[in-house]
């Protein structure tokens, strides 16, 4: 199997090539089966390849496959061809496995839309991207697998086009994304300036001779490369395309905004791990943003009443979190984190969209409530990925995010954990927010939604139970003492990825006591309970007291309310004063100046012409006469001078 | 067979336009179908060329040369490489597409397909010339049914637009034309021979300050065709008041002819000046990709977006060319070829819906793809391939013309790429107000999807926009050769004349070789 790769690849060209020729003559029904079974048997190629993986020995963990030469000019090569290590195999589990349930779960979701065909090339031409990307084995490769998934991203956010505002934010999407591409290209090119390759393992394996440690050129590289993350990965400053994304369907929601695409610049990070180790100005950097960013977009999940843009700021959050655990080098919890998050976050981007689908599409939790009694295989698997976002023992997210607390304490410093530890607290107290108000209480629902209100089908339900079992025991694998995911992935990260597992297994934690890796396990789970306590008290105890708290600190409920206003500060910065300059230079400076001197040429011309012209009277005289008088002036002329 | 082949295919259309002269005027059909198969006879033929060149050497292929005018030194010599194959091939390519989308000409059918066919001779002309003589002969034919086509089958404004698109191309050109009479001489007072072979003057080494002005004349004469900013002003309005087919014509193959010309001529004759105007001819192609991305973000009328775009993107070409390396030249001349193909194609899809409404502003659009899916696909791939998606044709040159200027000049590079962010802006901001958005103008309701004649043109585009995007080594290994050689006879004649450290001494030498050089004092 791992001869044979490509076979992942291929099964979702096929779909998306079926769907998007011959989607319209297909029935619904067999559109749907053609896209779920290719991405089914991609997602059985990728079991295969996992399985003929973990026989060969540690170290022979890496396959490349080289399918043909895509660019050749003088010293500059690149190939298409595909590399196989632990990280990509289980990438490819994540984006296949979630994509297969998300797919199942379309059906039945998008079972009305006119675009269904359509629909399901795109979501398989977003599955083939995003393979390409993560099984790529240089950089360029990489980058085609990373505009992919931008242009799917780009399609199925403004899937619904006639809406102005999907077709906006998906015009957005790709733009913010272009920003973030633009300094991929640029460290693209420093690298292979710098290496003469662009392929992963010998740049990664030249590293250490070719680079200065900490020296202008690595830093410059993983900068560089960090702005390609900065965008795909919603991270601060970049980040404001990704709630704007929620226009698109929800299951698209689960698969491109939460539990894949986005999760790429994470993956691109820890897969130059080796590079990104040997510049610590661009570690801190990293850190830096993905903390700033996990508690920036907290807060603002705080006060959103839409439950799909809650959900949005905070995977931008959990995001923040994974790029905190790369930042201080702790790249197995970043990998363990992004998939955990895979899994319970499209279990809650998956139930939000049966609950909105079962509420005729409405988004606003200010009008839900009560379902609980109405849609109880939703609200409990709904449950199990809120506990597993907050972070309740034992479910995933909690080993993943305490390790990252964990780490980014030991590694990092005390100002990191603090940081994660009120994002953490914000995080479980906006999610139970979100429970409460949507499944608890009164129903606050209009007349005739509540009447059509029902537990979604089967094909809905089934995935959501799949993933709420997979964000149960997601956790398990990166379990203390016997983390398989950190032996997995050591090859990968080499000596540098996990702290917290070796310490342990050797009873320390990296010059800490065991004992302080146990207590602060207790603290991280009284955090995420104390902020369900709050989130209890707040909706369920009081109801009254939100609006008291609101009243009381206005301008900071306004503000964050807002979302800081940071589009609209971006519009009045950026957007409107491009937009101006490029009528002043379209208007006043191109068709003023620079066609105005082309054209005043002209005009010189012709007014020269005009005078001329007046001499050629076409009378015999006047010529005789400006004869003679020339040739007055050519005598006087050669006696005087 | 090898000897003529070039001369054969070059003079097929015009053997087409003589049999045009024979049929009725009034029997459209025929006149269409009669200039649709020769122009398709012509690309046939032009594919023997591309099976059977060499393309490990860099020699002129298909060499046929023979005595015009014996006592000037002017030969009928024409022969091709690897630097202009891909450019003849474009043209033969572009030609039967271009009169697949003028079926709905009315007026004056006939000599308007006689116009396209005898442009397609000028402009195949030009580009195996490989007699400076032939060459501008060849050059100024051109001119002429492109002004016709703007002229007589253009827009409203057609009329200024023709004026001012031929009397700006010849001003450069008359300039070259001095250009070329003095190389004449100067290589007649070297050697001898009075020649105005191409091959035997490039090998001549000019003097520095002739080569600076040399080069400026032939500058002019190929900066106001590329067009570089400052000279594009010529261009939106040609391409606004030009019919479809000429404007296809004109981004696709007459825009090539500035880019061909640096790299044809000035490169290998005037490498020394060639250096020296790196940084003018970089800054101007930098101002160029940002300035024609930011107008063409604010146009209101498609056409002039998509003209804008083009001299951003012909700001890439030429930024790529002037980094004097093998990824750049290499990028340059495959970027020439994307920008055919994608720029052509979206004239064409401009063209497809200006048919249907009689209108090009985009504020009378929106939401066609409700009326228009099939369309909607095919003007997104195009659309695509024009911001440079990996995958499509135009990421595989942009990212070699970065790589290439990124290896001498890092800031270039970087405001180049800013390039590739304000491409996404202006193309998909033009392609969600056409395309998406609600359906609102009552107009579009009864608007058709693609016909099957539009299918034949675009489809043959849209897979060479994937075949370059995603195997584009055939192509680059044509080029390859031909820009190694290219690279080496400048680096050699550089050596020559400069070196580094007895700079002056080497040019006084060799201006003591031209005491009474004609163009000096």
């Amino acid at each position: 199997m791992l001869n044979h790769v490509w076979l992942v690849l291929l099964f979702p060209a096929i779909g998306a090539a079926i769907n998007m020729l011959f989607g319209k003559r297909l029935t619904k029904k067999t559109s749907g089966f053609i896209a779920c079974s290719l991405i089914g048997l991609s997602f059985f190629c990728a079991i295969l390849i996992f399985l003929s993986l973990i026989k060969l020995a540690p170290e022979n963990r890496l396959i490349e496959d080289n399918l043909f030469t895509w660019i050749n000019a003088g010293d500059f090569m690149a190939f298409a061809s595909l590399q196989i290590d632990p990280l990509s195999t289980i990438m490819i589990l994540v984006v296949t496995g979630v994509g297969f349930l998300i797919h199942v779960y379309s059906i039945a979701y998008m079972h009305d839309d006119e675009g269904f065909s359509r629909y399901f090339s795109y979501l398989n031409l977003f599955s083939l991207s995003m393979l390409i990307l993560v099984l790529a084995d240089n950089f360029l490769l990489m980058f085609v697998g990373w505009e992919g998934v931008g242009l799917c991203s780009y399609l199925l956010i403004g899937f619904w086009y006639e809406k102005k505002s999907a077709a906006d934010a998906g015009k957005k999407a790709f733009v913010v994304n272009r920003v973030g591409d633009f300094g991929f290209i640029l460290a693209i090119l420093l690298i292979f300036v710098t290496f003469g390759t662009i392929n992963f393992s010998e740049v990664f394996n030249s590293a250490h001779d070719a680079l200065i440690p900490s020296g202008t050129i690595v830093t410059m590289i993983t900068l560089l490369l960090f702005v390609g993350a900065v965008g795909k990965s919603a991270q601060l400053p970049l980040y404001t395309w990704l709630p704007d994304a929620m226009e698109g369907p929800t299951p698209v929601s689960a698969l491109i905004h939460a539990a894949t695409m986005v999760t790429a610049g994470v993956y691109m990070v820890s897969r130059c791990s080796t590079l990104f180790m040997m510049a610590p100005v661009s570690m801190t950097v990293v850190a830096v943003v993905g903390a700033a960013t996990a508690l920036f977009a907290a807060i603002i999940g705080l006060l959103q009443n839409d439950i799909k843009r809650v959900l949005a700021y905070s995977t931008v959050s959990q995001l923040g979190y994974m790029f905190l655990a790369c930042g201080v080098g702790a790249h197995v919890a970043a990998v363990f984190h992004l998939m955990t998050h895979a899994f319970f976050k499209a279990l809650l981007f998956l139930g939000s969209g049966s609950v909105i689908h079962a509420l005729s599409g409405e988004q606003d939790m200010r009008k839900m409530g009560g379902l609980k009694s109405y849609m109880p295989k939703t609200y409990l698997t709904f449950m199990i990925g809120t506990l597993a976002i907050a972070g309740i023992p034992p479910f995933a997210g909690f080993f993943s995010k305490d390790e990252i607390l964990f780490e980014a304490l030991v590694k990092g410093n005390k100002l990191y954990w603090v940081i994660g530890a009120v994002a953490a607290f914000m995080t479980a107290f906006y999610m139970f927010r979100l429970v409460f108000m949507t499944f608890f209480g009164k129903s606050r629902m209009d007349k005739h939604v509540e009447e059509h209100v029902h537990e979604s089908p089967m094909k809905m339900v089934f995935p959501l139970l799949m993933l709420a079992f997979l964000s149960i025991v997601g956790g398990f694998v990166g379990l203390p003492k016997l983390s398989v995911i950190s032996t997995f992935l050591e090859p990968v990260f080499g000596g540098h990825g996990h702290e917290l597992s070796h310490a342990i297994a050797e009873g320390s934690a990296g010059g800490h006591d065991m004992s302080l890796v146990y207590k602060m396990m207790g603290i991280s789970t009284g955090i995420a309970i104390a902020g369900i306590l709050l989130a209890f008290l707040m909706y369920i105890v009081s109801p009254k007291l939100p609006g008291k708290v609101a009243n009381r600190f206005k301008l900071f409920y306004k503000i964050i309310y807002n979302k800081f206003y940071v589009d609209e500060i971006y519009d009045i910065f950026i957007v409107n004063p491009i937009k101006k300059f490029s009528v002043f230079l379209w208007k006043i400076f191109d068709a003023r100046l620079v066609d105005g001197i082309v054209n005043g040429t002209a005009k010189a011309v012709e007014i020269d012409a005009s005078i001329l012209k007046i001499i050629q009277t076409g009378f015999v005289r006047n010529y005789a006469f400006l004869m003679v008088f020339g040739g007055i002036l050519i005598i006087l002329f050669t006696i005087f001078f | 067979m090898n000897a003529i082949i070039l001369t054969i295919i070059t003079f097929t259309p015009l053997i087409g336009t003589l049999r045009l002269l024979l049929i009725n005027g009034n029997n459209e059909d025929k006149i269409k179908k009669s200039a649709l198969i020769n122009s398709i006879v012509t690309f046939f033929l032009s594919l023997h060329l591309f099976f059977n060149f060499d393309a490990s050497s860099f020699e002129y292929q298909f060499v046929q040369n023979i005595p015009w005018i014996e006592s000037f030194g002017i030969n009928y010599h024409v022969g091709i490489d690897g630097i202009s194959i891909l450019l003849f091939l474009l043209t033969t390519f572009l030609t039967p597409i271009c009169i697949l989308a003028s079926w709905s000409i009315k007026e004056r059918i006939k000599e308007y397909m006689i116009a396209l066919l005898f442009l397609e001779v000028g402009m195949l002309g030009v580009f195996i010339s490989l007699d400076f003589f032939l060459f501008y002969v060849f050059w100024e034919v051109m001119l002429i049914p492109m002004y016709l086509l703007i002229g007589v089958w253009g827009g409203p404004r057609r009329i200024y637009a023709a004026m001012k698109f031929f009397i700006y191309t010849m001003a450069g050109s008359v300039l070259m034309l001095l250009a070329i009479i003095g190389l004449y001489y100067l290589n007649g007072k070297v050697t001898g021979e009075y020649t105005f072979d191409i091959t035997k003057l490039s090998d001549l080494n000019i003097p520095l300050n002739i080569q600076f002005w040399m080069f400026l004349a032939f500058f002019f004469a190929f900066a106001i065709k590329v067009p570089m900013f400052p000279f594009h002003t010529w261009l939106p309005d040609a391409h606004v008041e030009a019919p479809t087919a000429g404007s296809v014509i004109l981004a696709g193959v007459l825009l090539k002819m500035g880019t061909y010309g640096f790299l044809r001529f000035c490169l290998p004759m005037f490498p020394d000046a060639c250096h020296q105007f790196v940084p003018i001819v970089s800054w101007l192609a930098i101002i160029g990709i940002i300035y024609g991305a930011l107008v063409a973000m604010v146009q209101d009328d498609l056409k002039k977006l998509v003209a804008y775009s083009s001299v951003s993107h012909l700001g890439f070409v030429m930024l790529g060319m002037f980094a004097f390396n093998q990824q750049g030249i290499e990028g340059s001349l495959l970027q020439m070829i994307n920008h055919g193909i994608s720029t052509g194609a979206l004239f064409l899809a401009v063209g497809m819906i200006y048919e249907r409404r009689h209108t090009r502003l985009i504020s009378e659009f929106g939401g066609i793809t409700k009326k228009m899916p099939i369309f909607c696909g095919l003007f997104l791939v195009i659309a695509l391939s024009s911001i440079g998606l990996p995958g499509l044709n135009g990421f595989v040159g942009e990212f070699l013309i970065l790589l290439g200027v990124f290896k001498v000049n890092i800031l270039y590079a970087v405001l180049a790429a800013t390039g590739v962010i304000l491409a996404a802006c202006y193309m998909l901001w033009m392609f969600q107000r056409v395309m998406f958005n609600k359906l609102d103008n009552p107009e579009n309701e009864n608007l058709k999807d693609v016909s099957k004649r539009e299918y034949a043109y675009l489809i043959p585009l849209i897979i060479l926009v994937f075949w370059l995007g995603i195997y584009p080594k055939p192509f680059l290994n044509v080029l390859e050769p031909s820009v190694n050689h290219l690279i080496e006879q400048m680096n050699n004649k550089t050596k020559s004349v400069i070196k580094e450290d007895n700079k002056k001494e080497v040019i006084s030498v060799n201006e003591d070789h031209f005491p009474e050089f004609p163009l000096v004092n």
